[in-house]
């Protein structure tokens, strides 16, 4: 009994995927790195939106002609400031001490965030900027509070603005004083004030493609490492089988 | 312990099979291993063709790049040094480039693609040391008559100006002569055969 | 030549006879294999054992490689780690395997360590099989400990400072010996290199050391079972004990099968979840170190979240790094705290299995705590955790008192 119960839960271990959001509502992003045509597209955003501000220097631009079915002309064309190579990283020309100065703190190397974060906190993130003149750079964001990152997407998404509302706090017990209903100020929501080039559906996609584009670039060798896998699972199955077998019949003799 | 005869002949198919997969097992799993020990992206990246303007070399001037971590020369050769190259053949060891010390398009007289320009690895083919360049013909006082070339401090081997090893001397070859391709008239490209090139 | 036969001279004619003349492998073979009666009857429980050596020579050569790529120092750690991952040739797959191995060694150590419990595996005269189990048990700490440092990343930092600082507790002389071990007054690419050097060599050598020390006190004295009942005392009329078969073949080939079910599932986690959700490789190691900055949540790997939790219990720096070595202390006093006339768990009463079960629970609840983030409530059930776990050990000399045993049977059994 207790042997199978144990069996049970190591075999039902791998199948554990642990969603730690610490609380927080995070959007399923639902990305899909096996489709090429995703990549291609959220390498394109990172590009375009990304790259003039955080490196990507883990990642070669032959790579991604690789991987993302791409010729080296089209990666050096589309994906790369003019000055690369295609034997280069994804390194932007912006120094730390700039950085520093220009945003108080250097644009973090964005080549793992996808495996430090999470997939679905990028999701949420890229779509929970809102408007806040209290903020140097006129930015804040929900999820990651008082953040010197401005809204890179703004022109995609267009402009949103928090919706507060005051929520009713409930009685407490501050010593053995009962506290009556307090309101707090509260952000409820998002709405858009200002209508950006993409529709919500279609920046919902492309937040999708680039966070996509982030899974794979946090870890390149993904697609293989599965593709690999079903075989080496295979080949283990059959082999654990034979050797099922064998120890069974030796057994016998074992009375 | 029962044996009779079905159990033996089952055993040993069962043995031999579970063997035979532990086997395949083991090959497939060694793969990984051996594959890691290959040039990794980084060094291939590194090793990738290396550009040169030699648009500003001068007759009889030597500039050296590196590629693959190896010194390469070029060598802008005067019509002199390309005239005296024929009379040298019969104090060479490898006179026509039998010995497959350079591609294809490199096995003519001067070894070279354009008869001006001479590209090479500067390594003796001896042991791995960088022979010295010594341009000028003359008297010298490892080669009495002596029409240009490199000369090798390290067990005096000598070579001609189109790197081919002269007779008596401990280096078994020529100078290897990397693929390289002219990409214009002022530049080429070290480690990549000229296009059409099988 | 009238000698007899072995497999040596069988497989490889003269020259195997040759080599076995001035080797003398032939009677190693024999003592350790075919001539080492094992008992009849192991069950689910006695595959941990050959499964952990599986995985250390896993571990070994996957190491060396990622050592031939690795740089150990402050600066170029980190990077390593990724270029192993994305430019080396099937590096990724070497760093999955060795990364799940080493999760999986504590899962395979920590099953081999409960059927000694469950089993009395410690007790006369094994006890000295135990103790040199535990330590290994303490040298894979300190190895997988070490280990973890080395891709410096947020939680290799952290992690490191955490328990350098409990060194730092210990009275007296704490400070000097934090000093002394990270050899610079902050956690620096000094100790990341020392660390290096004993992840590699120095704790690789002790362990091999002590496993061959853990196997040789197992030959001598042979395995328990899960019936606990001494094969050596009923023995044929050649010395063969009657309740026990050759080790190799049947138990080679057993552990074959165990292998194959073992790898299934360690493939599956390579191939498809080499994170296992944050648990095997943590989010936060996928930044680099940064001295200025501490992680939200700093937690060790899963399997040392029991030990800290006990540690986080007691709100006292010295006195929790105490009780924290106090519970490890306590594994290693089992053989002379179980005073339990009856070995196996099967045949024992009923406050034996209600104490090793309440152990189980408080292990396992502790290992929860010990990964959570901290809070009032957690701490409370950190501390009734701790007092389960620590009750376990100081019941066992009683138990036998408090309850009424079965009766052990003379021959083994196949499921008690």
């Amino acid at each position: 009994m207790v042997r199978k119960l144990v069996a049970g839960v190591l075999l039902a271990l791998p199948l554990v995927v642990t969603a730690s959001s610490g609380g927080e509502h995070l959007e399923q992003a639902n990305t899909n790195i096996n489709s090429q045509a995703s990549l291609q597209r959220g390498a394109q955003l990172f590009s375009n939106y990304c790259l003039s501000c955080h490196s990507a220097s883990y990642v070669r631009y032959r790579r991604l002609a690789d991987d993302l079915g791409l010729t080296e002309a089209q990666v050096l064309e589309n994906l790369a400031p003019t000055t690369e190579k295609i034997d280069d990283m994804m390194v932007v020309a912006m120094l730390p001490e700039d950085a520093e100065t220009w945003f108080g703190v250097a644009p973090p190397d964005l080549t793992l965030v996808a495996r430090s974060r999470g997939v679905d906190w990028l999701y949420t993130f890229l779509k929970s900027f809102y408007l806040d003149d209290e903020r140097p750079t006129g930015w804040n964001n929900v999820l990651f509070d008082n953040t010197a990152m401005p809204n890179p997407l703004w022109q995609l998404q267009g402009i949103q603005a928090a919706v507060f509302e005051e929520r009713a706090v409930h009685a407490s017990l501050a010593g053995s004083k009962l506290v009556y209903a307090q309101t707090e100020h509260v952000l409820s929501g998002l709405e858009i004030i200002e209508e950006g080039i993409m529709t919500e559906e279609e920046f919902d996609q492309a937040v999708n493609d680039l966070v996509t584009f982030l899974e794979y670039i946090a870890e390149p060798s993904r697609i293989k490492r599965e593709s690999v896998g079903i075989w080496v699972l295979l080949f283990l199955a059959v082999f654990t089988l034979f050797a099922y077998f064998l120890y069974k019949d030796y057994w016998r003799d074992v009375k | 312990m029962a044996s009779d005869g079905v159990n033996k002949g089952r055993r040993r198919f069962l043995t031999a099979a579970t063997s035979v997969m532990a086997g395949i097992g083991a090959i497939f799993w060694l793969i990984p291993f051996i594959k890691a020990w290959n040039p990794s992206a980084r060094t291939k990246a590194a090793g990738a063709p290396v550009e040169v303007d030699v648009g500003d070399l001068r007759p009889g001037e030597m500039m050296t790049v590196e590629w693959r971590g190896r010194p390469i020369w070029i060598v802008r050769r005067t019509p002199e040094m390309l005239e005296a190259l024929p009379g040298l053949d019969s104090r060479l060891r490898d006179p026509d480039s039998e010995a497959e010390q350079q591609p294809g398009y490199a096995q003519n007289e001067w070894r070279s693609i354009e008869p001006d320009l001479f590209v090479t690895i500067g390594l003796c083919t001896h042991l791995g040391c960088v022979p010295t360049f010594v341009p000028n013909a003359g008297p010298t006082a490892f080669d009495p008559d002596w029409h240009g070339g490199f000369m090798c401090p390290c067990h005096l081997s000598k070579f001609d100006m189109a790197g081919r090893v002269y007779d008596g001397v401990p280096a078994p070859a020529n100078l290897v002569v990397p693929s390289y391709r002219f990409l214009d008239e002022r530049r080429i490209l070290i480690g990549v055969d000229p296009e059409g090139v099988v | 030549m009238g000698r007899p036969a072995n497999a040596f001279s069988r497989s490889m004619g003269n020259l195997g006879q040759w080599i076995d003349d001035r080797l003398g492998v032939s009677a190693i073979w024999a003592y350790v294999m075919t001539g080492y009666y094992a008992p009849k009857n192991f069950d689910f429980w006695y595959f941990f054992g050959s499964l952990a050596l599986l995985v250390l020579v896993s571990q070994l050569i996957t190491g060396i490689w990622l050592a031939m790529y690795f740089k150990p120092d402050a600066d170029l750690a980190f990077a390593s780690v990724e270029f192993i991952m994305r430019d080396v040739e099937w590096g990724w797959l070497i760093r999955y395997m060795h990364s799940t191995g080493a999760s999986a060694f504590f899962v395979v150590v920590y099953l081999h360590m409960f059927r000694g419990l469950l089993y009395g595996s410690y007790q006369k005269p094994r006890e000295l099989l135990w103790v040199i189990g535990m330590l290994v048990f303490v040298a894979l700490m300190a190895e997988a400990f070490l280990g973890y440092v080395l891709p410096w990343g947020q939680m290799s930092y952290w992690g490191a400072q955490v328990i350098i600082s409990l060194f730092g507790a210990i009275p007296w002389v704490g400070d000097d010996l934090a000093l002394w071990i990270r050899g610079d007054y902050v956690l620096s690419d000094v100790t990341l290199n020392r660390f290096f050097a004993l992840h590699v060599a120095a704790m690789p050598l002790a362990l091999i050391g002590l496993i061959f020390l853990h196997l040789m006190a197992l030959r001598k004295v042979g395995s328990n079972n899960p019936d606990g009942i001494e094969i050596k005392e009923l023995t044929d009329a050649e010395g063969i004990p009657l309740d026990g078969i050759p080790f190799h073949p049947y138990y080679t080939v057993k552990d074959v099968f165990g292998v194959g079910v073992f790898l299934l599932v360690a493939a599956f986690i390579v191939f498809f979840a080499p994170d296992l959700g944050g648990q095997f490789l943590e989010d936060a190691n996928f930044e680099p170190a940064d001295p200025l900055n501490t992680p939200d949540h700093i937690k060790p790997v899963w399997y040392f979240t029991p030990f800290y939790a006990i540690l986080r219990a007691i709100p006292l720096k010295a006195p929790g790094v105490m009780l924290m070595g106090l519970s490890l202390v306590m594994l290693f006093l089992v053989p002379w705290l179980d005073r339990h006339p009856v070995r196996s768990m099967r045949y024992r009463g009923w406050v034996s299995k209600l104490a090793l079960a309440a152990f189980v629970v408080s292990f396992i609840g502790l290992g929860y705590v010990g990964g959570a983030a901290g809070s009032s409530t957690l701490t409370t059930v950190a501390r009734v955790l701790t007092v389960v776990y620590f009750g376990y050990f100081l019941g066992l000399p009683f138990y036998y008192k408090c309850e009424k045993s079965h009766p052990v049977p003379e021959r083994v059994t196949k499921h008690g």
